[in-house]
């Protein structure tokens, strides 16, 4: 029981962490490298207003959500739109933008050090244990797994019961076709680019709470959303949410039953069963 | 297209051309490299304890004049490089500074293994290399091989063996019992000291009942404290690292975790350490520690502050300042910047530091502090080397 609430949680962290790219990659086609940058950005920007002005990280998603739609709805305006026009297909926009990301990754770094110094940076919110079933687990870990299946939830309905959601899908699945329907394929796209950016950036928020971090530990995070999403199948929701819970209660087992040290392994051991058995992800199409 | 690329190679040239003017006139000067991590996942302890230190000595040099040498006063002139956490750039880096940019001295890398990686190339080029943040039980091999090479913040067994000595006490006192629940992250630092604490713990007669590893970067800890909490130990003893150091204590805090000492390695000494845990970091015992009481210490921490705009650490941030008036020294002692005499002379004088009189015995220093505790705000060495003034260590007493 223990172990199951302990993987949740943890799982709840890792949906946060790939939502993000999921939807940055499955729908927008941009592999984005820098995305671990932007989740730190989201979390510096709780920690500061934390710091400063004792406002709570849950209050703080308020305005890094916005802030980070439109900074990520510039960013692919500003500096991917050129490489999407320059594409002549989609393999060669998806080598582009893992070139550029990978580029602008560098820079966030470089930016956020210059702004907020290369410090450690940690606080303390909700810290405290809840009592779950004879068990003692942190509170703000709950917060963001309640969190978690909030947005999930949200962007679920969104996207499979509204009208925009629908065109998102349709992108994912052929943006040619999408096209010939009569849906801006582009500016889907910005708005799928900007939305995952947002979730990746109050991600970050929420994680800030009970993880330390610095300015350049994002491509951690990188890493564990792109195994994650690859894992989950590119472009679905669903994939993401179950992939990073099986993710989280493997991890979890592996490092109560059997071995701290070993949950890297088992880990990585998954994802290799996965791109053995599914290369295309748990949830994902076959592609022709 | 091909005017711009004229252009980019027009502008560069003139920005390469304007550099080199630039460095043709600071000649007389004294020329200083820096290479340490400013990104990468060394970055969070460098900014706290190796880039602030070298910023405040320039500083406090430069604003008496510059270094004096027998040909008069001369300034320093910082050059810096980061090696972004990879020893392959930093070599780069530094074979850059002794080959192109003619650096006069090189300040110690941080962290031991760029230490280790590095000696080979500034033993090459003859530079003295007064290593702090470098831990290792190699030591007499590496003096050995590499004669311009200093260590001045002690071996993994005298850090072992401060804990253990610790914990052999409080069991020997009667305040508490001899289990003992131990974890280390999986990297070298962490291997090498939980390798020598195993023998160093069971020979002091405590009973390690909790022995486990965990990859560096483990975003979630609760399964190793919830692991610890069912051993039932009475003291728990972590060989972290930064990270790890915060999310186990934050961990220990939700899990109230009931131990008599409570010891967390890297970090544990840094003010951020204290801002985020308040009264909870009460006790808490780590590695490092200082004597903030001395008035060259008080003086020192106040410049600190001043100059950097940042708390220094309770630990290795006098050493690294202290390993810096040493190089200081010894290039006025020598009163030129000739890097065999210095080095000489850094082996045959003693030294005034903000840690006290300093005198390396076979390129070791013999005096450092091994294990801290905070007690009210205030990270003390509770123990050490041949440090005076240490202060007795108090039991954990909860977390509120």
């Amino acid at each position: 029981m223990d172990i199951l609430i302990t993987g949740l949680l943890l799982g709840g962290t890792y949906t946060l962490i790939a939502m993000g790219l999921n939807l940055q990659y499955g729908v927008a086609r941009i592999m984005n490298l820098a995305n671990g940058e932007m989740l730190v950005a989201g979390a510096f920007a709780a920690f500061w207003t934390y710091t400063a002005g004792q406002v709570s990280p849950i209050l703080a998603i308020l305005f890094v959500a916005p802030l980070a739609f439109v900074a990520n709805w510039l960013i692919y305006r500003i500096l991917l739109m050129p490489l999407i026009r320059r594409a002549k297909n989609q393999g060669q926009l998806e080598v582009d933008s893992i070139l550029a990301t990978f580029g602008m990754g560098f820079a966030f770094v470089g930016i956020m050090i210059a702004t907020f110094g290369a410090d450690y940076f940690s606080y303390d919110y909700l810290g405290q244990g809840v009592l779950i079933i004879g068990n003692t687990f942190a509170l703000n870990r709950i917060v963001a797994f309640a969190a978690a299946v909030f947005i999930c939830g949200l962007l679920y309905a969104w996207l499979y019961w509204s009208r925009p959601g629908t065109a998102v899908r349709a992108v994912a699945v052929n943006p040619q076709a999408a096209g010939l329907v009569g849906i801006n394929v582009r500016k889907i796209s910005a708005l799928a680019f900007a939305l995952g950016g947002s979730l990746t950036a109050v991600g970050g928020s929420l994680i800030s709470t009970f993880l330390t971090l610095d300015a350049s530990i994002g491509v951690l995070f990188t890493m564990k959303a792109l195994i994650i999403v690859i894992m989950g199948g590119v472009g679905d929701v669903r994939g993401v949410i179950v992939a990073a819970l099986i993710l989280g209660l493997a991890e979890t087992t592996v490092a109560t039953l059997i071995d701290p040290g070993l949950t890297l392994a088992a880990a990585y051991f998954i994802f290799i069963l996965v791109l053995l058995f599914r290369p295309q992800g748990l949830f994902g199409r076959p592609t022709s | 297209m091909k005017r711009r690329t004229a252009l980019k190679i027009a502008a560069a040239t003139l920005v390469a051309s304007s550099l080199a003017i630039g460095t043709a006139q600071a000649g007389d000067t004294v020329k200083i490299g820096a290479v340490a991590p400013k990104t990468g996942p060394l970055a969070g302890g460098s900014t706290v304890t190796h880039w602030p230190n070298i910023k405040l000595w320039v500083h406090q040099v430069n604003a008496r004049g510059g270094l004096k040498l027998k040909s008069g006063q001369k300034k320093i002139e910082l050059i810096e490089y980061d090696d972004q956490t990879n020893p392959g750039v930093h070599i780069k880096a530094a074979q850059r500074l002794a080959t192109q940019d003619k650096v006069d001295f090189i300040i110690a890398p941080y962290g031991t293994g760029f230490n280790l990686a590095s000696a080979p190339i500034y033993a090459k080029h003859g530079y003295p290399q007064i290593a702090v943040s470098a831990i290792s039980d190699k030591i007499p091999e590496l003096t050995k091989r590499y004669p311009g090479i200093f260590f001045t913040l002690g071996s993994t067994t005298d850090f072992a063996g401060s804990v253990a000595k610790i914990l052999a006490k409080m069991k020997a006192d009667g305040k508490m019992g001899g289990r003992v629940a131990m974890v280390n992250v999986a990297d070298a630092f962490g291997i090498e000291l939980a390798e020598t604490a195993r023998p160093i713990f069971e020979k002091a007669g405590l009973e390690i009942v909790y022995d486990k590893s965990y990859p560096l970067g483990t975003q979630d800890l609760s399964p190793i404290m919830k692991g610890v909490k069912a051993a039932k130990p009475d003291a728990f003893v972590a060989w972290s690292y930064p990270p790890d150091t915060f999310g186990l204590t934050k961990q220990a805090v939700t899990q109230n975790l009931d131990v008599k000492a409570y010891y967390t390695a890297v970090a544990t000494c840094f003010p951020a350490f204290s801002k985020v845990f308040g009264k909870a970091a009460n006790g808490i015992l780590g590695a490092g520690g200082v004597d903030p009481t001395t008035p060259e210490m008080m003086a020192y921490r106040k410049a600190h502050k001043e100059v950097t705009g940042k708390v220094a650490d309770y630990w290795a941030s006098a050493n690294t300042y202290a390993s810096l008036q040493i190089l200081e020294q010894a290039i006025e002692g020598v009163g030129e910047a000739d890097r065999k005499k210095v080095t000489q002379y850094i082996k045959d004088n003693t030294f005034k530091t903000i840690m006290g009189d300093i005198k390396f015995e076979n390129q070791v220093s013999y005096k450092y502090w091994t294990v801290g505790q905070w007690q009210d705000g205030v990270f003390y060495g509770v123990d050490s080397r041949n440090m005076p003034n240490a202060k007795s260590v108090n039991l954990k007493t909860g977390w509120k």
